[in-house]
């Protein structure tokens, strides 16, 4: 929570101390100075950066972002129309990474320094090395332009999704798959796993119920730790794909200056970090239950 | 009571190291029989856990080199599959490991972890449950039916490794290796771990290979004992034979080298030098460069296994040459 408020006031500033007037952005070149002051006492330009923040903070706690002042509607409305398109993204990437990252390190780890194992762990490192727009302008000329089975941009059904996905997936995938091989290759050393073994129990089910299970309590965390950064790569992935997500609005708004659109997408994302932070808690503690009593402050 | 349940031929194992080999056991022989206790002691890295481990197919893997045969009732395990292993694990031959605090998977209820073992025998769940809480009640489980309930966390040291015995009990094997089944255990558990162990033995008559360095433990619940030095088992017999008439020096200096509850004589006596690492094979006893009788042969030659008496094996050059 108080990560929330620090958040909301450096965006607020950064927003007031960023250079130009965010009133040119709004009116013609022409326009008298008195009528400029006009609308930046309207917008409540005018008054001091404590007040401005005072009366930000106080619309935010009722629910109310502001006007944004390009396409002078609702806030609250513009990312409402938005935030589907962006969910759509990064949950299926989020989905689609967990299905292939998370098998492929548990089979790179059993067949360690196999050639499955160097290849795949090569590939994913080469995949995340590379930028990801850079990656999505290759997505597009291959898939879209020369061979055209899928469209280039836009929005106009499940086709186009596969593209920004796929490139997010691949992007993701590496730091995902090489934390999930290094967590398993660790339990494989634990005495559990023996046990495992010597109770007689066939090598499938130790791999999945005792090897994978174990190491999936630290993967989970960082899964959820890097939602944020999902979030903040499909800022770009949706502008090179013109997906019209919330990271679309977020780098046209700050383009123009808008300042409550980039507020408030700033501080959903902000506020969305720290729900991650406190769902990996918890889904930690369901996950190892050693967690679960120093959460519960030792009690049964 | 004497039917042959399982024998070691010959067992070498060598672990590629970086200058070579590790020879962490050489030729080894020895016979467990049925509703037996057989004790294996030596000091520590003298090969004993890798023979252990190595009946059950649970080295590490990848670095080790196993020659020899181990024979479980008339099969030579080395040749089984890898599904041939997993029905004899934990159905016939249960292994207890040297430090319970980790050998429980922190994640899941003990009881489950005990069932999912007994649920390979395709019992139906209710009647598993039920067997776990009896078999909680057998290893003397204070609170039985609430324990079974608990995480591994939440036990003890002593209550873990319980649910360990129980836990390799569970499927009645008739071989049960038990690796230093109490050295992460203070005394009083210790003594108590051990007459759950010899309770059951008696009342499941199941054969075990105990692991340990404590004599102590040797003398009260073995029938026989091997005693290994380097990889190799220097001596073997009968254990109250050995007892009374230990025929390897290494034997007579850790018989000296045990405290004696009748006279206070200062220090305990000590054996000089230290366990060699024997990473090459060259030719003479491995116990020569600390032995107070070694002579020429001992650095020269390698002593073959001697019968002293029955069923009593000895590798020295000297035994049986003294009298002549």
């Amino acid at each position: 929570m108080v990560l929330v408020i620090c958040v909301s006031f450096l965006v607020f500033s950064l927003m007031y101390m960023m250079p130009g007037d965010p009133v040119d952005m709004v009116v013609d070149r022409k326009v008298s100075l008195e009528r400029k002051a006009e609308i930046a006492h309207e917008l409540g330009y005018d008054q001091p950066f404590f007040t401005q923040y005072k009366n930000w903070v106080k619309g935010v706690i009722h629910g109310d972002f502001g006007r944004s002042t390009r396409y002078k509607s609702d806030v609250w409305d513009l990312m409402g129309a938005r935030i589907p398109y962006s969910l759509k993204l990064c949950g299926w990437s989020l989905v689609i990474e967990l299905l292939i990252a998370l098998p492929l390190g548990l089979l790179c780890a059993m067949k360690k320094d196999g050639f499955f194992d160097r290849f795949t762990v090569n590939f994913s490192l080469l995949m995340t090395a590379v930028p990801a727009f850079w990656l999505g302008a290759l997505f597009i000329l291959l898939f879209a332009v020369k061979l055209g089975w899928l469209p280039i941009s836009g929005y106009s059904g499940i086709k186009n999704y596969i593209l920004p996905v796929a490139t997010t997936v691949l992007s993701g995938m590496g730091g995902t798959l090489r934390i999930t091989k290094t967590e398993v290759l660790e339990v494989f050393n634990e005495k559990y796993v023996t046990t495992a073994y010597a109770k007689g129990l066939p090598k499938r089910t130790v791999m999945i119920k005792h090897v994978l299970r174990n190491a999936l309590v630290l993967v989970t965390t960082l899964v959820f730790m890097s939602i944020p950064w999902l979030i903040s790569g499909a800022v770009v992935i949706e502008k090179i794909f013109g997906l019209p997500g919330m990271g679309n609005l977020l780098l046209n708004s700050i383009i123009v200056q808008d300042m409550p659109v980039v507020q408030a997408v700033l501080l959903l994302i902000a506020i969305l970090t720290v729900i991650c932070n406190l769902i990996s808690d918890i889904v930690m503690g369901i996950l190892d239950p050693r967690i679960r009593v120093s959460l519960s402050g030792g009690d049964n | 009571m004497s039917e042959e349940l399982l024998r070691l031929e010959n067992l070498s194992i060598d672990y590629k190291v970086k200058d070579g080999y590790l020879s962490a056991v050489n030729d080894v022989n020895c016979v467990v029989n049925k509703g037996e206790v057989f004790a294996i002691v030596g000091e520590s890295g003298c090969g004993k856990s890798t023979v252990a481990h190595s009946i059950m197919n649970l080295l590490p893997g990848g670095n080790e080199e196993i020659s020899g045969k181990i024979i479980f009732k008339g099969k030579d395990l080395r040749e089984c599959t890898r599904q041939e292993m997993e029905a004899i694990r934990g159905k016939e031959i249960g292994m207890i490991f040297q430090n319970p605090l980790d050998s429980l998977n922190p994640v899941y209820k003990v009881g489950d972890q005990m069932a999912e073992a007994i649920l390979l025998d395709k019992v139906d769940k209710q009647e598993a449950w039920n067997r776990v809480i009896k078999l909680f009640k057998d290893v003397k489980m204070p609170d039985a039916e609430e324990r079974v309930n608990s995480f591994p966390h939440e036990l003890s040291g002593g209550m873990r490794q319980r649910v360990m015995i129980a836990m390799m009990l569970s499927r009645n094997p008739e071989l049960l290796i038990a690796d230093e089944p109490t050295t992460a255990l203070d005394v009083t558990i210790e003594a108590q771990i051990l007459q759950i162990m010899k309770e059951l033995k008696d009342k499941f008559n199941t054969a075990i290979m105990l692991i340990t360095h404590n004599f102590g433990l040797v003398a009260e619940i073995a029938d026989k004992i091997g005693i290994m030095y380097a990889g190799e088992m220097i001596e073997s017999g009968d254990v109250f034979e050995i007892f009374a008439h230990p025929t390897h020096p290494y034997t007579q200096l850790l018989m000296q080298a045990l405290p004696s509850k009748t006279k206070a004589e200062g220090r305990l006596k000590t054996i000089d030098g230290s366990v060699p690492r024997i990473t090459e094979k060259k030719p003479g006893c491995r116990f020569a460069n600390r032995c107070p009788y070694a002579k020429e042969i001992c650095f020269n030659e390698n002593p073959e296994a001697v019968f002293v008496g029955e069923g009593h094996y000895c590798r020295c050059h000297m035994v049986g040459k003294e009298e002549k």
